[in-house]
């Protein structure tokens, strides 16, 4: 790794909980970001001549204070000089010890993704002050412009600042919900990285290994959350197939088609831990339920071993928690695996009149009635799949399969 | 009578700086009017709507959304000002409006330098 990688590293995995005690010191998310940009140009000149400082989170902090201070006594504006200054912070203050760093990377996330904000705000918001990654990098992650991204990131903290969005960890009884909404964001994040196709697949890996990141530090920081180590549980799970649901020529590959052989075993064998620590604490949730379908896949040492019925049994579950036609398709084709194609169409044709225009029902439909050989009524419901998906790896895969079933 | 006046306008389509700034002893000049008459009660600016926050209550999940958002043919039916410590608690207020559970509460912050 060359200096600069090892600087941009550091810049990435400090990025996060040095903005947070900077929020917390100056009651201004903007002075906060504006002064740690400073410093972050600041640090780039500075590590590349003398070297990377010893604790460089706190070499930030100390370096963004000061810049902060700078701004403020420069700043003329009302708004400005009211903000309280620390007057302990001096020129030759001794380096900090980065363990004296606060960690106020909670309060940060809480704020980020509450639930007054547009999810995609959340997800860039989140992103940016707590992953470090730069507005260039976002937008190219989400296929917008960066003038766009830069625009959405700041509309978000004008209305952090102007709608009086709270600064803290949510009291108890706000907690759950807040929680909640807080996965989802992270768990936005990972999919946006795994499930999507289109863009640079260096950045969607960024995407999917910042999201795991974060939850990680959120396990750390908030303990004895179930559904959080959960989510932790499910991406590490989905994460370990990431080399094998894509053909060398980017189609899709189904579970049982892939090479188990190059499936992550250290991923795996993390994910199975996190989630039995999970299940220990009594509080079944959709997550934990998600995670523990994947690790079931992960631990079959061959497709034909895996355990359907389990799997169907689990997605029952996970359809009295959360229901949704999304829930029930993959219901039906469990249910098939388990007893047959034909209970898992039984299941399909309940389903018609609400999921006509989801691809995925017909997708599903199409293998089952592939499975039972009826090849015109799998040819038919394979085209109409395709008219509605989007996905460029799912249509190679539904091509292909229609293309097989005409050719027979 | 209590009359509630509702300025209307379409973000997009604001003037430019100098004409807004041109209208400024104009907005002087109608409040001490309004005083004078007796009959001004209370008035403020809103805060751009971006910065706006709908809440409803459905099937008794509280549901927040990013800006103002309320259904084109639902109408203003009232409105409570309240001074809160942030926007945790002017939600947790509207939450208690008995409207929430059919129609929409717009939280939207008054106009204040900067916003």
């Amino acid at each position: 790794m060359t200096a600069a990688e090892q600087i941009e590293k550091i810049f990435r995995a400090e990025h996060g909980r040095v903005l947070a005690a900077l929020i917390s010191q100056f009651e201004d998310f903007d002075l906060a970001e504006d002064s740690l940009q400073d410093a972050l140009v600041n640090a780039l000149e500075r590590w590349e001549t003398d070297g990377i400082p010893r604790n460089p989170g706190a070499w930030l902090t100390t370096a963004a204070k000061r810049r902060a201070i700078d701004r403020v006594r420069r700043s003329t504006t009302l708004e400005r000089s009211l903000v309280t200054l620390d007057p302990q912070i001096s020129q030759d203050e001794p380096e900090m010890d980065d363990s004296q760093l606060p960690d106020d990377r909670l309060k940060l996330m809480f704020t980020c993704c509450h639930p007054s904000l547009a999810p995609e705000a959340q997800v860039a918001l989140t992103l940016h002050t707590l992953g470090g990654l730069t507005t260039p990098e976002i937008a190219r992650a989400f296929l917008v412009s960066e003038p766009t991204m830069a625009q959405r990131l700041a509309r978000a903290r004008a209305k952090i600042r102007n709608a009086g969005i709270p600064y803290r960890v949510p009291p108890i009884d706000l907690l759950p919900g807040r929680l909640d909404a807080l996965l989802a964001v992270i768990y936005l994040i990972f999919n946006e990285g795994y499930v999507a196709t289109s863009g640079d697949s260096l950045t969607r890996q960024e995407l999917s290994r910042e999201a795991i990141r974060q939850c990680r530090i959120l396990v750390d920081l908030l303990p004895g959350e179930a559904e959080t180590s959960g989510l932790l549980a499910l991406m590490l799970l989905h994460d370990s197939r990431r080399e094998t649901r894509l053909s060398p020529t980017g189609e899709l590959v189904l579970l049982e088609e892939q090479d188990r052989t190059l499936w992550d075993s250290s991923k795996i064998q993390e994910g199975i831990i996190i989630l039995d620590s999970a299940i220990a604490l009594h509080a079944p949730g959709p997550y934990q339920v998600q995670a523990a379908i994947s690790a079931l896949h992960a631990e079959a040492p061959t497709a034909e071993a895996t355990d359907w019925r389990q799997i169907a049994a689990l997605y029952t579950t996970l359809a009295t928690m959360t229901p949704s036609v999304v829930v029930e398709v993959n219901r039906a084709v469990a249910v098939a695996m388990a007893f047959g194609p034909q209970t898992g169409l039984d299941i399909l044709l309940q389903l018609e009149s609400q999921a006509e225009g989801f691809y995925p029902y017909h997708a599903a439909r199409a293998d089952l009635l592939r499975r039972t050989n009826q090849r015109e009524a799998a040819s038919d419901a394979y085209k109409r799949a395709l008219e509605l998906c989007g996905n460029r790896a799912e249509r190679a895969y539904l091509q292909r399969r229609l293309d097989e079933m005409i050719d027979l | 009578m209590k009359y509630l006046l509702l300025m209307y306008a379409s973000e997009s389509m604001f003037p430019p700086p100098e004409e807004i700034q041109a209208d400024v002893p104009a907005w002087h000049a109608l409040l001490q009017e309004t005083k004078e008459a007796g009959v001004l009660i209370s008035t403020n600016g809103l805060a751009p709507g971006t910065n706006a926050t709908t809440v409803r209550i459905r099937e008794g999940r509280t549901m927040l959304t990013d800006g103002p958002f309320a259904e084109t043919h639902e109408q203003l039916g009232g409105y409570f000002l309240l001074d809160c410590k942030d926007l945790d608690e002017a939600i947790r207020w509207a939450e208690k409006i008995p409207t929430v559970k059919y129609g929409s509460i717009e939280v939207r912050p008054l106009w204040s330098p900067g916003s």
